[in-house]
């Protein structure tokens, strides 16, 4: 929940960027957190290869336990699929990727991921030991969970 | 110098002392000039001094570990693409003398015509790392040397694993300063028919037979 919540506030951040500039005078602050200055998602640094941290929720999407410095995933080439694929996993090592994401919209089975999946890090981030910037109740419901 | 004088040999009286002198210092003036031509022709900057690289390649490695980095110790164009021992470094630079000729051409001075080449430039160099077991990785990453337990998990896993198979850094290291051409990894049609990339699943492969030109 932690990252989820950093995550959270950094999308908020990057919003009130992108907004107007007369946008940007009404909104100075969300909740207590002010949005301009450094805040400690700027200083967000990848982390090495570390144990996964187990889940918040029920089917989240797992975390990457390792850095994704560098690894790209553009039209030419996923590097992700490079090693969790069905075909690479074994050699690698890598946890494969799940059976869902192998199936395109008719539910047939392809051959390697569905192009509708192709942007992982659109689910799944690098994870990161993030303290909540704003103090919260939430608790995990999933056993063994924070 | 009349002692000297037996010990002189016949040719170096016939022409001259000072003449075999001359001689040896117009040898060492010459390989000096010789020298610093060839390395100033080595230097990033020369390698950038033609849009086709500052505007390709050379954006893409600014991205990476080998331009920037925590100690600012940096690998520049030559490092990787130039050999360093003198026979590989003369026949790579006769070699290159093709590539002023594309550069006369024009045949990839423009980011679209470099993208529709890239596929072929990136296989040549895949080739030739591969035929020299990565010698221009090793110049620096020298896996004897290797502290696995510094390493990543998964480098560290692999590491071993791939050296015991005969693997050599470009086996897995694609793409790593540049970018990839279009590979086809078989998701969806995008990159149908594509490169298929090679982890050097077959140790000893000919180097020639993951590089073959496109017929295109």
């Amino acid at each position: 929940m932690r990252l989820i919540t950093a995550l959270a506030v950094a999308a908020g951040l990057l919003l009130g960027g992108v907004g107007s500039a007369g946008a940007q005078e009404l909104v100075q602050e969300i909740g207590k957190v002010s949005i301009e200055g450094n805040t400690k998602v700027d200083m967000f640094r990848p982390e090495k290869d570390k144990e996964s941290i187990p889940r918040n929720f029920q089917k989240q999407p797992p975390l990457i336990p390792h850095s994704v410095k560098g690894y790209n995933i553009t039209q030419n080439f996923n590097k992700c699929m490079d090693c969790h694929s069905k075909a690479r996993a074994d050699e690698t090592g890598a946890v494969k990727v799940a059976k869902s994401h192998y199936l395109d919209r008719d539910d047939k089975k392809l051959s390697n991921i569905s192009p509708r999946r192709y942007f992982c890090m659109q689910c799944h981030v690098p994870q990161f030991d993030a303290k909540p910037l704003v103090e919260n109740t939430y608790k995990s419901a999933v056993k063994g969970g924070e | 110098m009349m002692n000297l004088d037996k010990f002189t040999p016949a040719w170096v009286k016939r022409i001259g002392l000072a003449t075999v002198l001359g001689i040896f210092v117009a040898g060492i003036v010459f390989w000096g000039g010789f020298n610093w031509a060839l390395e100033s022709t080595n230097k990033e900057s020369f390698c950038i001094s033609c849009h086709e690289m500052e505007e390709n390649v050379f954006k893409e490695y600014q991205n990476t570990i080998h331009y920037t980095n925590r100690t600012g110790v940096r690998a520049t164009c030559p490092d990787c693409h130039v050999p360093k021992e003198w026979g590989p470094k003369m026949i790579r630079k006769i070699q290159a003398s093709n590539e002023v000729l594309h550069k006369i051409l024009g045949s990839v001075d423009t980011p679209e015509k470099f993208n529709n080449k890239r596929h072929e430039l990136a296989q040549h160099e895949w080739a030739r790392m591969k035929a020299s077991d990565s010698r221009e990785c090793r110049n620096c990453h020298r896996y004897d040397y290797m502290d696995y337990t510094e390493q990543g998990n998964r480098a560290a896993r692999m590491h071993p694993k791939a050296f015991d198979e005969g693997k050599t850094c470009i086996d897995c290291h694609k793409g790593i300063a540049h970018q990839l051409p279009a590979i086809d990894q078989h998701i969806g049609k995008q990159n149908e028919g594509a490169v298929e990339i090679s982890h050097g699943e077959k140790p000893g492969e000919d180097a020639a037979g993951e590089a073959k030109p496109e017929s295109k």
